[in-house]
């Protein structure tokens, strides 16, 4: 299965829910967001929510300023 | 940068949302930020209302505040706001329950259009961010301090050196938001408490009420009694 994070292919060998995929590419959990297909998808149904192929995943997280 | 924002006296702290670097190449900025200071994410580098409206609703999930600093730029030259996304973007977000408090030009009407779409506060740039010439056009934040007097106006971007934030502040603005100004001074610290002290000398004027401008001289001791 290949899905795009933060617009990089991934590929995973079997279907993967959100929640595997942070655990996959080993994230911090804290102060995180996920979009999936340009929708947040809320933190308590990351484990429920799978991927299919060609999903587009955002993982964002905060970084200083506010101007650019 | 911890020294920085408790030397300034600041409240709140606004952060961007970027995507995380897949390789852990950085840590979490938010490590670095006294807890008790206020987080305020931001739609920093948004060029429209549909990535605007987007980053907000990352920003409340991962932070769990309804708080946003909304900022839609038009233009990569001049980092103006784009005015007319920003009011877009602001009747959505307001519509979704967030605080709105957007950075727009310095420009009344503007500022009625937010407020009236539900916007929280007023946030009028000095100048250009990043740009450190300080207020470049005083009669209009004093006419928006005048026309709109329940309104809380914070002066967002521009401002260079600590005369810069008294300026604003004596134009009646309830706070200034800054970033460069600190960020870029040799002694970042320092000029944090030089921005504190001018913040505060500047309300205090404001609220003390300035005497008149004249053209000409007038005596401040008394004209009788002067020896002949």
């Amino acid at each position: 299965m290949k899905v795009f994070v933060n617009g990089e292919l991934k590929d995973f060998g079997s279907a993967i829910s959100l929640a595997d995929l942070i655990t996959e590419l080993d994230l911090p959990v804290a102060r995180i967001a996920i979009e999936l297909n340009r929708e947040v998808v809320r933190r308590s149904d990351w484990g429920s929510t799978m991927l299919k192929d060609e999903d587009r995943i955002e993982i964002v997280h905060f970084v200083g300023g506010g101007k650019n | 940068m911890r020294s920085a924002h408790e030397a300034s006296g600041a409240e709140m702290v606004t952060v961007a949302v970027r995507r995380v670097p897949l390789d852990r190449s950085s840590e979490s900025f938010l490590d670095y930020v006294n807890p008790k200071l206020q987080i305020l994410p931001n739609t920093a580098g948004c060029y429209n209302a549909e990535d605007a409206v987007r980053t907000a609703r990352l920003a409340r999930e991962a932070l769990q505040t309804d708080l946003i600093k909304l900022e839609v730029i038009g233009d990569q030259t001049t980092l103006f706001p784009d005015n007319e996304q920003t009011l877009e973007a602001a009747r959505i977000l307001v519509k979704e329950g967030f605080v709105v408090l957007p950075y727009f030009n310095d420009d009344l009407i503007m500022a009625k259009k937010l407020l009236d779409a539900g916007c929280a506060a007023i946030m009028p740039l000095a100048a250009p961010i990043g740009s450190g010439l300080g207020v470049q056009n005083p009669a209009n934040l004093r006419i928006m301090r005048e026309q709109l007097p329940d309104a809380t106006m914070i002066v967002d971007a521009g401002v260079g050196t600590a005369s810069d934030a008294a300026i604003a502040m004596e134009l009646g603005a309830d706070g200034v938001l800054m970033n460069t100004a600190i960020a870029e001074a040799e002694d970042p610290a320092k000029m944090a408490t030089a921005m504190k002290l001018a913040i505060e000398a500047g309300r205090f004027a404001y609220e003390a009420g300035r005497m008149p401008k004249k053209l000409y001289a007038s005596a401040s001791s008394p004209l009788t009694g002067v020896i002949r």
